[in-house]
């Protein structure tokens, strides 16, 4: 089998959201020759729309602790929302013989620190894990997909993110295959540092306005901060053709490579409505622009043959 | 009242939406204030221009261990849920990117010799742009715990009749840190698959947080029936429609207000703070000062309305 050095990863990415990173990379994987997929985005997944996965597994993501309190138990002296440092504590339990109000844990807020549960002098907090989500392994007609869900409201985003890559390099090591196509979350904090932290490159899709400008600027900053080399892609590039060409100065002054530009076009919709890759559509101007797009890459990865 | 403007999916025009909302209100002379929430991508103030007043820097607490008194026996480690602290030959270590500055590891060592140093984090700016308040927090490139910063932002902002959140995408820690504790949740969706999808998810969060929520569709088609469908099913009401015109998307891209850019969109913006406060507070003063206001701007406008007609006659 292969080592696993020899993997290359590569990461879509944008900081502001909806510029298309999904959409670039289902066209993507169906253009590739054995790529592994990996759906990073695990608190708004979105991949899974237009590669029809047939699940092959499914597993519970523990996502972390969560602290409870016993209101038999409580005694209301407070010292638990004294020591909390999230504001998870909050004084509206139901009473019991000795207090006629207990605190009571915030479940949205509460980050399983254990503080409460270690000082509480009455023994009233335990600390249990809490299910955070799920992942999943599916096949897909282009190849396997390793997928989440982040359970709505929770944290740990960062840890279940981490677990799908993860599972993409396991598959990797299996089959042999050495082509990981990640698409990626939205912003620079903690899921988007947990799927770009390692990988070989990432493909970073913008949009020709000042917020897709100024967000991609700081993904390419967080590349940088990471020595990760990043490919650019302007997508809907003919909406302001003057932004695009400083969006791709500035991304080039910052070490970046420009990989491709997608023009405006409402196949792009009709695909997701389909169910489809936009690549999959004749006669669709972004589909072609993305066949462009792929053949640049090309010749830097792996096991790849030209189209 | 406190309004987080939210989405789930990315790019729906959350940012479209509360800059024009602001402008719209800061129009008609209600106390307003923006918060720009999505400190990981902070982009309101590439539309609202403020002028800056102050700017602050937030910091966390992160664990320092003084290595000569150090005894090494480990408290801190075991008290540490995020393996965040290390205890090696060389010294004890803390990992800060795992680190949540919960204090456990401060209050575990017996030798008292942990000390907890403010980090910076990110920046909170605060202006005014034009007559409304203005705050944003961003979060510095390389961090990763970003809910201290939205803390931080909505910490920030003076009073206001009207508050307006714009929430990071997604629907984990950094968006929920923003809808926690408002009075409503406005959801900009889109009338696409994957938009559709992950309404359905912030619908769930907003539901199971207790928080009342309305949706804007934002590059609304004629025909919709799924997003009615599921704005039917989840029993949420739709507020307001903004048509799928490039014209909207070509004033985004140019930096504009799209109330400013494209006709009949400050009457639809209008319409929807209305619905709002009618969602929020129907009796309320800040639903009444509305009115009111609304009312007086359509008896400025008759007479000209009177003399257009009259000259163009």
């Amino acid at each position: 089998m292969s080592d696993n050095s020899s993997v290359f990863e590569l990461t879509v990415l944008s900081g502001k959201g909806g510029t298309g990173k999904t959409s670039v990379t289902a066209s993507l994987a169906a253009l590739a020759s054995n790529p592994i997929l990996a759906d990073c985005d695990v608190d708004a997944s979105n991949l899974e729309l237009v590669l029809d996965p047939q699940l092959q597994r499914r597993e519970d993501f523990t996502g972390g602790m969560q602290a409870r309190i016993d209101p038999g138990l409580c005694a209301a002296c407070g010292k638990c929302k004294t020591l909390c440092r999230f504001d998870a504590i909050l004084f509206d339990g139901p009473g019991n013989a000795r207090t006629s109000r207990t605190y009571r844990v915030d479940p949205p807020s509460c980050e399983g620190c254990g503080v409460c549960a270690t000082y509480c002098p009455r023994d009233a907090i335990s600390l249990g894990p809490v299910k955070g989500g799920e992942w999943f392994i599916s096949d897909t007609r282009f190849g396997p997909l390793v997928h989440a869900r982040l359970q709505p409201g929770l944290g740990n985003s960062g840890k279940l993110t981490t677990l799908v890559r993860e599972q993409a390099r396991k598959i990797a090591q299996k089959t042999g295959h050495k082509f990981i196509l990640v698409d990626g979350p939205p912003g620079v904090g903690c899921p988007v540092i947990a799927s770009l932290t390692g990988t070989t490159r990432i493909l970073a899709v913008t949009e020709p306005t000042p917020s897709g400008a100024h967000d991609l600027e700081r993904v390419l900053e967080l590349a940088g901060h990471f020595q990760i080399p990043a490919w650019v892609c302007v997508n809907k590039y003919d909406l302001n053709a003057g932004v695009t060409a400083q969006i791709e100065q500035r991304a080039a002054e910052l070490g970046a490579t420009i990989a491709g530009r997608i023009p405006y076009d409402k196949s792009v919709t009709e695909a997701q409505r389909q169910g489809r890759p936009v690549v999959e559509l004749e006669a669709s101007p972004a589909g072609q622009a993305i066949v462009q797009l792929w053949k640049t890459l090309l010749p830097h990865l792996p096991e790849q043959s030209s189209i | 009242m406190i309004i987080a403007i939210a989405s789930g999916k990315g790019g729906t025009g959350k940012t479209t939406v509360a800059t024009s909302l602001v402008a719209c209100l800061a129009g008609c002379d209600q106390s307003v204030a923006y918060v720009d929430c999505d400190v990981e991508a902070p982009n309101g103030h590439l539309f609202l221009h403020p002028s800056i007043t102050s700017e602050t820097e937030t910091t966390r607490l992160v664990p320092q261990v003084d290595q000569n008194m150090c005894m090494h026996c480990e408290a801190c480690v075991d008290s540490c849920h995020f393996n965040a602290i290390a205890c090696l030959p060389k010294g004890t270590f803390v990992y800060e990117e795992l680190c949540h500055s919960c204090g456990a590891c401060a209050l575990a060592c017996p030798a008292g010799v942990i000390t907890e140093l403010p980090r910076p984090m990110g920046v909170i700016r605060v202006g005014n742009a034009g007559k409304a308040s203005f705050v944003s927090g961003t979060l510095n490139v390389g961090v990763s715990v970003s809910t201290s910063v939205v803390h931080a932002a909505k910490s920030a902002v003076p009073k206001a009749d009207w508050t307006l959140l714009d929430a990071p995408p997604g629907t984990s820690c950094p968006m929920i840190e923003t809808v926690k504790g408002c009075d409503y949740v406005l959801l900009v969706a889109e009338p696409t698959p994957f938009g559709l999808h992950d309404l359905r998810l912030a619908i769930d969060v907003a539901k199971s947080m207790n928080l009342k929520c309305g949706v804007v569709v934002n590059r609304a088609q004629t025909e919709m029936a799924e997003t009615r469908e599921l704005c039917l099913c989840a029993n949420v009401p739709i507020l307001a429609e903004i048509p799928d015109d490039i014209a909207v998307a070509q004033a985004y891209s140019q930096g504009r207000l799209v109330i400013d850019a494209v006709p009949g969109l400050r009457q639809i913006f209008e319409g929807l703070a209305l619905r709002l406060s009618d969602e929020i507070h129907p009796a309320g003063d800040t639903a009444g000062k509305l009115r009111s206001a609304l009312a007086a701007k359509t008896d400025t406008m008759r007479p000209t309305l009177l003399n257009n007609l009259r000259s163009s006659t």
